[in-house]
């Protein structure tokens, strides 16, 4: 739900007037140190723990203090193909989502303006599957593509689907819950845009004889620019650490585990600390890096 | 869920202008679509209500029959009403601390200038940005350093820390949006600092609390990729749906999730409907 953040343009920081800074250090303070303690120290312990060493002759999750750059370059080769289905499934699904929210955001955001409260019908069905379990709902897709549902025996019937063919445990079933559990985090972000385009602009494009396709993308989809970055970044980030969809209880088998099931059975299972920390260092990288990149790369580098 | 808030000022929708017949037909095209979409967002939690009613014996795969007794025995179903109970609490402890926290960054980042300030708003976004595997498992490598016992306290400290940057973001839209004249009004009536704000301040804020306090609870609620790093043996309700996931969901917690689904969606509307009406209100006074 993290859209307020991306959504919301920064408004609230037009210079405020310097005021007496004791009031502000008494009401930042509290909030401040418990980030510093609660989330700032924690990504510094992780750097700690992803350099650690074995301790020679300990048990399991026994770890010493060192400098193991190896533990980098072995979780990096070990788990690839981790790390490459989770950027890949987590691209594939954003793009997926994209193009399934956009429509959803215009009409509710341009074509349903003219009714307040069907508008906010329609947001409150988009935002519905926030309130059932985020478990619950992809285990619901689970039961609804397993082998027995009608879904896949009709699939099978028109041959679309081999006789002996699967949907869940499959890259497809992956990606189709991804896509289906980040839609709103698109929608939303997106609608909050479309809902402030000024339609004249469009009536301007269809005066000067431009057809509804080219009105469409040089009009309409340059205005929304900054729905869709928050859009996709609220979509590709947690997608990319996601592990439910991918694990094997859910919609994934062990050929379709992302970055983030290594990092869940390192750390929780194998107790393999330094692995599990590494591998994280490295996810969070990776989407720093391309975050940045991307934002640049769009132009609206204020957004952050 | 700024999305939510309309309130907003938006451009004034000129009428739209009449059109010819073809495109009328293709302008059917997308309301469809829209509808379907909504349908498929729809389909799991129609799929989790109706099997709250299904006649299971140990899995809730197959239907067997409809039945209204898993959702009068709801807690006969073991470890189940612990975790939800678990959940409840984690959820208003952590969106308690949170929101007076948050609250507190939003008002001074807005009135207040500061060194450090990007610094400080970096600090508050970056949460947001990060995967919350890397969340988890760095509160979770912090507390084996330290040697801390895993448990529901972890757990609240943990969900703190996610909902502030939430807070901070939906408080920080409101006071942006306050008129700083009341509070001048206020002061110039000899109100003392603390009777401006309790009495000017907080009272315009709190429609912005309330719905960061609603938004926290349901960011903790639902969480469990954190939770699952940092609860050690603790259950939260989302934890004990991925540990039964193993072995197959009992319809009991289809009954939990269905009802905290009606509530949920209760009080959305309930705050929609309580809006248009105010703005009517407002519209006819003008």
């Amino acid at each position: 739900m993290a859209f307020a953040a991306f959504a919301s343009s920064d408004a609230a920081v037009t210079k405020p007037p310097r005021r007496k800074s004791t009031i502000a250090l008494v009401l930042l303070l509290p909030g401040i140190l418990y980030m510093v303690l609660f989330f700032l120290t924690p990504l510094i312990s992780l750097v700690i723990t992803s350099f650690q060493a074995e301790l020679p002759g300990g048990d399991i999750g026994d770890y010493v203090p060192g400098l193991q750059w190896q533990n980098y370059v072995e979780s990096a080769s070990e788990y690839l193909p981790h790390i490459l289905r989770a950027f890949g499934y987590a691209l594939v699904a954003t793009v997926f989502a994209l193009i399934i929210s956009y429509p959803i955001a215009y009409f509710i955001g341009v074509k349903a303006r003219r009714w307040p409260l069907l508008q906010s019908m329609m947001l409150t069905l988009v935002i519905a599957p926030f309130f059932i379990s985020f478990l619950l709902r992809t285990l619901a897709w689970k039961q609804i593509l397993s082998d027995e549902s009608p879904v896949v025996q009709a699939l099978k019937a028109v041959a679309i689907l081999p006789a002996d063919g699967h949907l869940t445990g499959t890259p497809f079933a992956v990606i189709f819950g991804l896509t289906y559990n980040f839609i709103p985090f698109m929608t939303l972000p997106l609608y909050t845009t479309l809902e402030r385009l000024d339609t004249r602009f469009l009536e301007a494009g269809s005066d000067l004889y431009a057809n509804p396709a080219t009105t469409f993308l040089k009009i309409t989809v340059p205005l929304s620019m900054p729905g869709i970055i928050s859009g996709t970044l609220l979509t590709f980030i947690p997608a990319a650490g996601d592990y439910i969809n991918a694990s094997r209880d859910f919609l994934g088998s062990s050929k379709t585990a992302m970055l983030g099931n290594a990092i869940e059975a390192n750390f929780l299972t194998l107790q393999n600390y330094p692995v599990a920390a590494a591998l994280s260092i490295i996810l969070m990288a990776v989407i720093l890096v391309l975050v940045g990149v991307y934002v640049r790369r769009s132009g609206t580098e204020d957004l952050l | 869920m700024t999305a939510l808030r309309s309130d907003r000022k938006r451009p004034p929708a000129k009428p739209e202008t009449a059109r010819p017949s073809r495109r009328r037909l293709t302008g059917l095209g997308l309301p469809i679509y829209v509808a379907l979409a909504l349908v498929f967002l729809l389909i799991p939690i129609a799929y989790t209500f109706v099997f709250s009613f299904n006649d299971s014996v140990k899995s809730n795969i197959a239907w067997r029959g409809f039945t209204f007794e898993k959702w009068l025995t709801v807690c006969n179903e073991p470890g189940l009403c612990e975790a939800f109970g678990n959940s409840i609490l984690v959820g208003v402890v952590a969106t308690v601390l949170a929101t007076a926290l948050g609250t507190a960054i939003a008002i001074a980042l807005v009135r207040y200038r500061f060194r450090f300030r990007s610094s400080i708003s970096l600090l508050l976004f970056l949460p947001m940005a990060t995967p919350e595997v890397v969340l988890g498992a760095g509160l979770a490598a912090q507390f084996l350093a330290l040697g801390t016992q895993k448990g529901i306290v972890t757990v609240i400290l943990a969900h703190t820390m996610f909902c502030i940057s939430f807070v901070v973001v939906t408080v920080k839209a409101r006071v942006a949006s306050l008129d700083p004249a009341l509070e001048e009004a206020g002061r110039d009536l000899y109100g003392s600092a603390a009777q401006v704000f309790w009495r000017i301040t907080f009272p315009l804020l709190l429609p912005g609390i309330l719905a960061a306090a609603l938004l926290s609870f349901a960011l903790s609620f639902d969480d469990f990729i954190i939770t699952n790093f940092n609860s050690g043996a603790v259950d939260t309700f989302p934890k004990f749906i991925y540990i039964a996931a193993a072995r197959g969901i009992p319809a009991e917690a289809n009954v939990i999730a269905s009802a905290v689904f009606i509530l949920a969606i209760l009080i959305v509307v309930v705050a929609q409907v309580s809006r248009s009406a105010r703005q009517k209100k407002l519209a006819k006074l003008n």
